[in-house]
């Protein structure tokens, strides 16, 4: 059996986030996202290659959280191309999506006087298909699908998503951060066993320091320019990064008593903050439990922002939409604002090649051609945000070292990136790893299993600690000049919990599991023990090498507790102290007993060892079970 | 399996003592020359309050608990006194929105505790004068029957309060979970439903490797404010227990509901049914009018508020169910616009704030209406709106500056109680009791009698209303038809399944303070084997029978309720040793395969006398020195030579069975 994981988008790039992942005959979507780079067919994924029959041929779609690369397809894939069967998404993507998708489709109707792809209702429609989820919520799909979301921090609501079909079972990541933010928490999930994971990789090989650092860098740059009077302009989408600096510009104004107004354009995202106040739950901790009091998202210094106060003299700080300057009323203010060198721009870590805020990241241009009637004088400051809600390479590694899974998959990252990322996860984590560009299939082996019926005996000897006995030498450091004691075997004790059973199968009856101790009765049949028992005679002086006694005299002074006192202070120094057990008369480790042999006539004594036999030679009486084999002849040879 | 029935979640809202200066002495002596005249406001007790809980817990060993489910708020309210105990070590399991509402709930007890207590200043010693033998047995027999129950061993569930301190060492032992969330106790997963009785209230299944069990509590079908009863979640399970008390309440009756509960139609003995059946009756169960009948209730309520205050009186709302007190909010101020009145509505409470603030960020426990609410942008309950419209005024006591500033009368006031003894629901009592336009709202499930006794005579009107508080007794027998269990265990009150009838599953009672025990479904446990480790296995087939077995060794995983056999790191010998014989070794076989391996042995009878009578021994001189002692029942090899030891050993076991 196989996991088959299809990329139709964000294979080697970002962009159109769509992995569509067969596991025991369940087709799931995990995320429908667009290009914002592209206006032409390749702005979507290839749905084609699904299958004539969406409805067929999908079980469910999965969408981790409201971004428009994770979720812009989502409304043309219901509702022009038909797909009617099961969405989940958390309940903040489910309220906050929409909004989203209303921005953008005004933004390609209204300014770019698009074709439109999809109308206002076929939103609505597209989210009433929409069943929400809780984080860590299961959901039974179907009878064998079972799904979990959980907390990816990146946006709000933003989940990566578990799912589990029979014995295979995946995560896929959606975009998570891995440090916690101003107004999210870090990601969190739990240790699963896991045959694959797909994860982002935007930041494949970027190590990020403090975060501190770089908010202190944003608020310098902000203060600096309104207090030269000049405008600020921070083009963001309706949703998250908005809040985050917001909340962050909030506790600056108040700290510095700054009475510059701040801005949000249009009614968008003052409407976001009322979502957010109903969803503060799926915040960080700091403000959730400071809500009841005051919610960090009542702004206090936020203003509604009217198109008339562009020209509006005096500083100001204003947040417009759409992120990445990639048309709508951030394209007209930045027109406005951008020749005057008074002025700042602030930009997001990442943003979709072809739109301005890509154009003005990579190197200062001074002039922008936006179409060829237009060209945008460029003499404002630019200032980069370097905190991104997208975890950093070190992130990455931790949590596939974390999940651990048979398998890993990177997707939302760049080429070049990506092969490195991969190289580190072979190597270091010792787990194959994939990074398929758009329309491959990656296939992978998943796990099965086999039930069998399992014995109270057996379970309850698997739940005991299983301690195991191991030879082994090291070398000594100074080996050249003690070469008797070169190599020291050292019996070693761990606990490995291993379970060890008889699997019985017998015809027309299920398999079953049993303990060893139960077979013979289960089997109507006596047991016979075979067991070793061993009358050795002590060597003293073999005994005595530690004890830095006199070699003349042989010891005969010495009593015969006295001599198996020293074989349990030698045995002392080879094995834990849990495993020795003296109990005076004999001693014991694991089913291996010695006792000082008082008999004349020993049956165990084998009379011709060599040796020639002395009246006064003392034995030591040994017997031992089968799986004790070695530990016994290890422990004779220092009798 | 076990089950203890208990009650712990059915903390007994009874206090008996009043508030008020009363001579402690006289009604003694009164009440010795009388017989049974009705109670007077005399007759109460006038001590620091004490509050029942479950009956036996003193007697319990707290430290034998190791799970402890809690499916409601009002069923928190006892856990400090079980969790205070020493010993107590117990995993505690709680939805969110439970245990943040519960805490309130046990803040806003002790908060209004602490006041009543300055009244009676310092306790004199731990044990009140009122419990002692020969004071109970002046009591008037209604209230001994509160002070010691029925039949009378009761007495040792009353308890002091508890502390501040006790209700937040409480909550950090709890552990806080989602809508249905796995969690894993030992080999257990525990998950919570939504039970539809209020915001955050939940039924249980557990599911082990041995079995599945559904823990049902009070449970509605369809909710205006909290997230529906979800039985699908519970679908698939063996064993129900049924934990829906409701039926004690409730005013149908009982016997006519026995009649109901064995339709001829849809029978307990009908076949199993295929799905589609079930979600036929599934959708039975929906489409009856529960909700709508709630909700003329609420009207109803309302109409009478309206005509209170139309006349110039004020009306009291205690506080009972958050989700009810939520919708009679909605509701009476939605009358009131109708209306055009201008009444101020308050809500008094020290926790008030935090108790609204948090129903408006919790849609993922509220029904389905709400939940739209949240994704058209709207405040998920009325009451965000009315404060920012300045209708409703929250406050956190009844001495708050601002409420002396803002007071207006007639109002609507919502404010919590306990058994009308405690809380500001006591001062507007007094205030209004002697005005007859004003209007007391109470549940039904209080003894309005008994609470009322302080305040009477009263010229205040009472409205007593009861809300749907569990599961129809009629809707029993197609709950159960949809979930399919093969167990179920009923409290022994709910006797009403005629047992000559085959049901499809077998029915158990259980009564408080006794252990049930439930014949285990499967004896064996499941356990799951990865396949990859069958490359190892080494399969053997034994003589008798059809019967083939090898050795297993992997690393045993207890997750999400299932037993698994994983390779992990476990190390796969490549030497096979047989550890288990069995049979009886024949001799001369024995020197048979001895020889064939190179050693060369002897036959000879052991020594008689000595401890090896009875036994064979082999003795063998070459390669060198060893002897094989054979019995009935064992065998014991001696050697010098670990590799001769090591061939007598693999001869041994090719004449005998083993593996
Ligand atoms: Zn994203
Ligand atoms: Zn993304
Ligand atoms: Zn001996």
């Amino acid at each position: 059996m196989a996991i088959d994981s299809l990329v139709l988008g964000a294979g080697q790039e970002v962009g159109k986030s769509c992995v569509i992942v067969t596991i025991n005959g369940k087709r799931i979507m995990f995320d429908c996202g667009m290009h914002m780079g592209h206006l032409d067919h390749r702005r979507y994924p290839d749905f084609s290659l699904i299958g004539p029959n969406f409805d067929q041929s999908l079980t469910c779609i999965v969408i981790t959280h409201f971004h428009l690369d994770h979720i812009g397809a989502l409304p043309y894939f219901t509702e022009v191309c038909g797909y009617s069967g099961p969405i989940y998404m958390t309940y903040p993507t489910k309220a906050l999506a929409p909004l989203m998708l209303e921005d953008y489709r005004k933004v390609m109707v209204e300014r770019r006087g698009e074709e439109e792809q999809f109308t206002s209702e076929h939103i609505v429609e597209c989210m009433k298909k929409v069943i929400p989820v809780d984080l860590k919520q299961t959901v039974q799909v179907d009878k064998d699908l079972q799904i979990r979301a959980y907390y990816a921090g990146h946006v709000l609501g933003a989940a990566m998503i578990y799912a589990k079909v029979g014995d295979a079972a995946m995560v896929y990541t959606g975009d998570y951060n891995m440090t916690p933010d101003r107004h999210l928490g870090a990601a969190q999930i739990d240790r699963l066993n896991l045959d694959l994971v797909i994860t982002e990789s935007t930041y494949a090989t970027t190590i990020r320091d403090s975060k501190y650092a770089r908010e202190r860098e944003f608020l310098r740059a902000v203060h600096t320019c309104v207090a030269g009077g000049g405008k600020v302009l921070i083009p963001s989408f309706a949703l998250g990064r908005a809040q985050e600096l917001c909340i962050l510009l909030e506790d600056y104004w108040g700290r510095m008593n700054l009475k510059v107004p701040i801005y949000f354009s249009a009614g968008l995202t003052r409407q976001a903050n009322m979502y957010y106040k109903m969803l503060i739950s799926w915040t960080s901790q700091k403000v959730k439990e400071t809500h009841s009091t005051h919610n960090a998202f009542d702004f206090k210094n936020v203003h509604k922002f009217d198109r008339s106060m562009i020209d509006a003299p005096g500083p100001c700080v204003l947040f417009a939409t759409p992120g990445m300057i990639s048309g709508g009323f951030s394209l007209e203010v930045f027109k406005h604002w951008a020749p005057s060198e008074t002025n700042l721009v602030t930009m997001p870590g990442y943003c979709v090649a072809g739109t301005i805020g890509h154009k003005l990241m990579s190197g200062k241009p001074t002039k922008i051609d936006l179409d060829k009637d237009t060209r945008i004088d460029v003499r404002c400051q630019i200032h980069q945000l370097t905190f991104s809600p997208h975890t950093d390479a070190k992130g990455i590694m931790d949590l596939v070292k974390f999940l651990s899974p048979k398998h890993v998959i990177l997707v939302h990252g760049e080429k070049p990136r990506m092969a490195t990322l991969k190289g580190r996860i072979q190597s270091e984590l010792g787990i194959p790893c994939y990074y398929p560009a758009n329309n491959e299939t990656v296939s992978i082996p998943s796990t099965h299993y086999a039930t069998a019926v399992a014995s109270d005996a057996f379970v309850r000897s698997c739940s005991n600690p299983n301690f195991k006995f191991s030879t082994s030498s090291w070398e000594d450091e100074h080996g050249s000049t003690s070469r008797n004691k070169n190599f020291i075997p050292r019996l070693q004790v761990t606990d490995d919990r291993v379970a060890q059973g008889i699997l019985v199968m017998e015809k027309n009856k299920k398999a079953k599991v049993v303990h060893q101790d139960e077979l013979p009765l289960m089997l109507g049949e006596e047991k016979h023990q075979v067991k070793f028992a061993y009358c050795c005679p002590a060597h003293i002086g073999n005994l005595q090498e530690n004890q830095e006694t006199e070699s003349s005299g042989l010891s005969l002074s010495s009593t015969n507790d006295d001599l198996l006192q020293l074989l349990s202070a030698k045995l002392a120094n080879e094995f834990s102290e849990g495993s020795l057990h003296d109990f005076g008369e004999h001693l014991q480790v694991e089913s291996f007993h010695v006792s000082i042999c008082l008999k004349e006539n020993c049956p165990y004594r084998l009379r011709d060892v060599g040796v020639e036999e002395k009246s006064e030679a003392v034995f030591f009486c040994c017997s031992w079970e089968v799986e004790d084999e070695k530990l016994a002849w290890k422990i004779i040879s220092m009798c | 399996m076990k089950f203890k029935a208990s009650s712990l979640d059915e903390e007994d809202p009874k206090c008996s003592n009043r508030s008020g200066p009363f001579d402690l002495e006289e009604p003694l002596v009164r009440k010795r020359k009388k017989v049974e005249r009705p109670l007077d406001a005399n007759d109460l007790i006038y001590a620091e309050p004490w509050y029942k809980t479950v009956k036996n817990l003193h007697l319990w060993n707290t430290s034998f608990i190791d799970v402890v489910l809690i499916s409601s708020p009002m069923g928190m309210l006892g856990l400090p006194f079980l969790t205070r105990i020493k010993g107590f070590s117990a995993k505690i399991y709680v939805t969110e929105a439970t245990a943040r509402l519960g805490q309130l709930m046990m803040e806003d007890l002790v908060s209004m505790h602490m006041e009543i207590r300055q009244l009676f200043g310092p306790q004199e010693s731990c044990f009140p004068h009122w419990m002692k033998w020969e004071e109970l047995k002046l009591l008037p027999c209604s209230l001994r029957d509160v002070a010691l129950g029925k039949d009378g061993g009761e007495l040792g569930g009353w308890m002091p309060l508890y502390s501040a301190a006790d209700v937040k060492d409480c909550l950090q032992k709890v552990q806080r979970l989602k809508y249905a969330e796995e969690t894993c106790y030992s080999a257990l997963i525990i998950k919570a439903f939504s039970s539809g009785l209020d915001i955050g209230t939940c039924n249980w299944t557990i599911n082990g490797p041995k079995g599945r069990i559904a823990f049902i509590s009070s449970s509605i079908f369809v909710s205006a404010h909290a997230m529906n009863f979800d039985y699908i979640g519970l679908q698939g399970n063996d064993t129900i227990i049924y934990s829906d008390f409701s039926f004690l309440n409730a005013t149908e009756d009982i016997e006519k509901d026995h009649n109901n509960f064995f339709p001829t139609t849809h029978d307990f003995s009908c076949p199993r049914n295929a799905e589609n059946d079930g979600q036929e009756l599934a959708k039975s169960l929906l489409h009856v009018d529960d909700n709508m009948e709630e909700t003329q209730k609420l009207a109803f309520l309302s109409s009478h508020v309206i005509d209170s205050v139309k006349v110039g009186g004020s009306v009291l709302i205690p506080i009972s169910r958050l989700g009810i007190v939520l919708q009679l909010l909605e509701q009476i101020s939605a009358s009131l616009d109708v209306s055009a009145l201008k009444v101020p509505i308050y809500i008094i409470s020290s926790v008030a704030e935090e108790l609204l603030a948090f129903t408006n960020i919790i849609p993922e426990w509220l029904c389905k209406q709400r939940q739209e609410k949240l994704f058209s942008g709207q405040p998920l309950f009325g009451h965000v709106e009315l404060i920012n419209e300045e209708k409703l005024h929250v406050f956190p006591a009844i001495h708050s500056p601002k409420l002396l500033m803002n007071w207006q009368e007639p109002c609507i006031v919502f404010c919590p109680h306990w058994s009308l003894r405690l809380g500001p629901a006591v001062h507007f009592l007094q205030r209004w009791c002697g005005d007859q336009n004003s209007l007391l709202i109470l549940e039904n499930e209080l003894d309005v009698e008994l609470a009322l006794l302080p305040f009477k005579p009263m010229a205040m009107k009472v409205l007593q209303c009861s809300f749907l508080s569990g599961i129809r007794l009629q809707k029993v027998q197609p709950l159960l038809n949809i979930l399919q269990p093969k167990v179920v265990l009923f409290p022994k009150e709910l006797k009403l399944i005629n047992s000559s009838k085959s049901t499809a599953f077998s029915i158990f009672h259980y009564c408080i303070d006794e252990t049930l025990h439930i014949p285990s479904l499967k004896d064996k446990s499941e356990l799951e084997i990865a396949t990859d480790l069958t490359f190892h296995f080494d399969w053997r087939n034994l003589k008798q029978g059809n019967i083939s077995m090898t050795r297993l060794k992997g690393e045993l995983l207890r997750e999400h309720g299932k037993l698994r056999l994983i390779s992990g790191n476990v190390q796969q010998s490549s030497e096979i040793r047989q550890l288990v014989h069995w049979g009886s070794p024949d001799l001369e076989r024995l020197l048979t395969v001895l020889s064939s391996r190179g050693i060369k042995g002897t036959l000879r009878k052991a020594i008689s006398g000595s401890e090896s009578e009875n036994a064979s021994v082999v003795l063998v001189n070459d390669p060198s020195q060893a002897l094989i002692e054979v019995k009935e029942m064992n065998t014991v090899i001696t050697a010098t030579d670990e590799n001769l030891a090591s061939i007598i050993f693999e001869a041994i076991g090719s004449i005998l069975d083993g593996i």
